[in-house]
């Protein structure tokens, strides 16, 4: 599993399902009315579902209208805290001229909604949005004109039909329901305490397991003494190959008896944060991504201004406040499980991989869920509890405990970014090599207009085992070249917003710039300050930072201002939500998160010794959303985070003078 | 494994003992040991799965309930010691299918992406409220810092607070 991300992905079993139109089936199970579906197409599914092959024609959403006026969408993409579920209800709703409350989500249930390869890569509103718009728009058609609230529904004819593959959207201009700042779909559930996670499901005759862990990665189980275990009352013990586990009536027990077992384990002497960067540059390979123009060595040697500089990145942990959670239940031969996951079709592949059994036989059903940010692509504790279920012969909750979220679960990779660059009198640049090791390729290529560059990933098995993260790479990458363009004005003796501009064509990328620094009052106040700006995944991002540095304390930033535009803004309190929320997270990364690991353990796996940020360390954030309705929106959970890193790092170069090349800026040694 | 040591040798093999809880005003007796911790009765016993596990180690708040009114780790609190105490869960701030006014806040302002931290927030806010009806934003932060958002709401729960303070909810 090491080295996943969403730019790596290839799946390994397509869906067990292709979900035909069948006629009878679909209204067998929905009830009468209207049912249409919406094709994907081949772009749309991600560059095809087994690895890099051209994706077959396949659904990828429906909608069915009852013959009550509820409106029913599927979709498999999961809710994890982005809004999703609001965005894309904001779509069904415009399209049908219906209210939002007469329409449900149904979302990432492997019975019951089309497949999908994952919630991840900002894809939920470019893939998604457009299917269900179709979806609706030709439902619409289906139905008599005129008010939603004046259709008598029960007469409505039964029709089964296709959404054609070709727009007949409603115009922007005509928008009202997408484009406005609707409440959180099923808000007052998450704050009356009813909304069920799934480490809060409970079944009947259910179980509570626990897993008994080595102490170091990539241990051998040698011998386990269970006998103390199995000695109490309700206890079932699953040992299983590698595989150590209790089940108990209540929590409380399980905790007991999995402490109660005396397990030997052997792993290999493993390395530490002390030689991470050093290993991490041991690689020749060129992984995916990146591009090479001209000849940088050329540029470089006759360059009469360069430099080479290395930018580091540690790893950290996603920590989703919900850790990974499953309910697992077998009947008969089929095992239907609730999880907490942004790839429920990736667990049921896992799942049937696990137990050798038919995807058919699986079901996997994904509740709304404490978050996820990249962090729950994987399916542990689905596998875990559906072993633990099996053993037991009755389900099995299996909720992992935070210092196991903290170590077991997979974390944004580490790496280290070596940039060599030069610019020529006019302050142009001139050469500009960069090379990612381990991070990840995405974000990697620079929009500033460089006649000479090579640019590369280089990719490797890392010591830790690491996947997907919000923004991933993006940031690393992010940081490295924009921290690098400010070490770059400094040389061309230029501002360094000027300096960016002196360098940029791109339209987009000027206008976030231009937006931020003049809402931040750039160069117009007193104080120490930085900026920078980037682009990936279809959206534009610029942040202004301002910084304070008191004598003897680590500088705090105090102000932070972040212009974004992702085309047409669907929800913008919903969009704001998401870039303070990734201002916030992309704090702790900046300042002071860090996975210190050593021989096989992380060092740091509770909240008390692992920091992220918490209400003091929050700044006075400003937004400016640039609101593109000429342009298709664009997914917006990721790149909001991308370029707080850099611009934190370039402010508190400006306030103490010193430049700061490893994130967390703030975090002590690490590698 | 610091949970896992912290059990050792202290679980009673035998039968549970009777524990009364007043929780949200109803009286419940729960057959179980009394060393066993009060978020976990709630949510195994009692089926209120409103306060939620986040650490276990009261570091992050999430498990927050009130206790005679004032905000307590439920993951670090052993239901022994909750006799004669009335304790109050997320469950139990609605009135008569009115929302508590922080309730409403959180609503009108949006102050929540994934939601799992939500109660334990909202407990803490109705605590802090009862005790300074009209707190300023670094009293918000202040109190609050030991709750964790990781999704980074932080300034619209402050706004929520600030709100429900000045009862300026319309929703």
């Amino acid at each position: 599993m090491n080295g996943i991300e969403p730019e790596r992905y290839e799946l390994m079993a397509g869906p067990a399902y292709d979900f035909p139109l069948d006629r009878r089936g679909f209204f067998k199970t929905l009830g009468a009315g209207i049912v249409v579906a919406s094709l994907m197409e081949a772009q749309e599914s991600g560059g095809g579902r087994r690895g890099g092959q051209a994706a077959p024609k396949e659904i990828g959403a429906w909608l069915h209208i009852g013959t009550n006026g509820l409106v029913t969408a599927f979709t498999g993409k999961v809710e994890v805290g982005q809004n999703a579920r609001t965005s894309l209800t904001q779509a069904v709703a415009e399209e049908l001229a219906a209210p939002m409350a007469s329409i449900e989500m149904v979302m990432g249930d492997t019975d019951r909604t089309p497949f999908d390869m994952g919630t991840f890569g900002s894809m939920t509103t470019p893939q998604m949005v457009p299917l269900l718009r179709r979806a609706a728009a030709a439902a619409r058609r289906l139905l008599p004109e005129g008010d939603w609230a004046h259709i008598d529904f029960s007469k409505i004819d039964e029709k089964l039909a296709h959404a054609p593959t070709e727009g007949s959207f409603k115009p922007t201009a005509e928008w009202t329901v997408m484009g406005t700042s609707a409440h959180k779909v099923h808000g007052r559930d998450i704050v009356t305490g009813a909304h069920k996670y799934a480490s809060d499901m409970k079944l009947h005759n259910m179980l509570y397991g626990r897993v008994v862990r080595p102490a170091q990665f990539n241990a051998k189980l040698v011998k386990a003494d269970v006998s103390a275990a199995k000695a109490m009352p309700g206890v079932v013990v699953v040992q299983d190959e590698n595989f150590l586990g209790v089940a108990a009536p209540t929590m409380h027990q399980a905790a007991a008896a999995a402490a109660a077992i005396e397990a030997e384990w052997s792993a290999p002497a493993q390395t530490s944060n002390a030689t991470l960067f050093a290993d991490l540059r041991k690689t020749t390979g060129v992984g995916r991504g990146g591009s090479e123009a001209g000849s940088v060595e050329k540029a470089l040697a006759e360059a009469d201004k360069k430099l080479d500089r290395t930018y580091t990145v540690a790893y950290i942990a996603h920590a989703p406040l919900e850790p990974r959670a499953a309910v697992a239940s077998w009947i008969n031969d089929k095992l239907v499980v609730w999880t907490g996951t942004q790839r429920p079709f990736g667990v049921r592949t896992e799942l049937a991989q696990s137990f050798h059994i038919p995807e058919q036989n699986i079901r996997v059903s994904m509740p709304d869920t404490g978050s996820g940010y990249g962090g729950k692509h994987t399916g542990e504790a689905a596998v875990e509890a559906a072993r633990l279920a099996k053993g037991a012969g009755r389900p099995v909750k299996l909720v992992w405990t935070r210092e196991e979220e903290f170590t077991w679960a997979y974390f944004r990779p580490a790496g280290v970014i070596d940039v060599r660059s030069a610019i020529d009198k006019s302050g142009h640049i001139t050469a500009w090599e960069f090379h990612n090791y381990y991070s990840g390729p995405s974000g990697i290529d620079t929009l500033y207009d460089v006649p000479n560059k090579k640019i590369q990933f280089h990719q490797l098995d890392g010591p830790l085992r690491s996947g997907s993260y919000r923004g991933l790479a993006g940031t690393a990458n992010h940081f490295a070249r924009e921290s690098h363009m400010d070490e770059l004005a400094a040389l061309a003796g230029m501002e360094p917003l000027e300096f960016r501009l002196h360098n940029l064509k791109d339209a987009r990328f000027k206008a976030v710039l231009q937006a931020a620094a003049e809402r931040f009052g750039w160069g117009k106040t007193k104080g120490a300050f930085g900026i920078a700006g980037g682009y990936e995944k279809g959206s534009y991002v610029a942040t202004c930072v301002e910084v304070q540095a008191d004598a003897g304390k680590t500088p705090r930033v105090v102000r932070v201002v972040q212009a974004y535009e992702c085309g047409a803004v669907i929800n913008p309190d919903q969009l704001k939500n998401q870039n303070e929320g990734a201002v916030i997270m992309g704090l702790g990364g900046v300042l002071f998160e860090a996975v210190q690991f050593e021989n096989g353990r992380v060092l740091n796996p509770h909240f008390a010794q692992y920091r992220v940020p918490r209400f003091r360390d929050v700044p006075r954030i400003e937004l400016v959303l640039l609101d593109r309705k000429d342009l298709a929106p664009a997914g917006a959970g990721e790149t909001p985070i991308m370029t707080l890193a850099p611009a934190v790092a370039n402010a508190v170069h400006a306030a103490t003078g010193e430049r700061r090349r490893g994130m967390p800026l703030f975090g002590g040694a690490v590698g | 494994m610091g949970l896992c040591g912290y059990w050792r040798g202290c679980i009673s093999r035998g039968m549970g003992s009777i524990v009364r809880l007043e929780v949200n005003g109803a009286t419940h007796k729960v057959d179980a040991e009394p060393e066993r911790l009060l978020l976990w009765v709630l949510r195994e016993e009692l089926d209120m799965t409103g306060t939620k596990y986040g650490c276990g180690e009261g570091q992050c708040g999430a498990c927050t309930v009130l206790i005679d009114g004032t905000p307590a780790r439920s993951c670090q609190t052993r239901i022994g010691a909750m006799d004669g105490k009335k304790i109050t869960t997320i469950e139990g701030l609605a009135e008569h299918g009115h929302l508590h006014p922080l309730q409403e806040a959180f609503l009108e302002v949006d102050a929540m992406q994934c939601g799992y931290c939500t109660a334990g927030m909202i407990m803490s806010g109705v605590a802090l409220l009862k005790k300074s009806p009209d707190p300023d934003e670094a009293e918000i932060r202040q109190y609050m810092q030991g709750n964790i958002c990781r999704c980074g709401t932080y300034p619209r729960i402050v706004a929520a607070v600030r709100m429900a303070a000045k009862g300026k909810v319309t929703a």
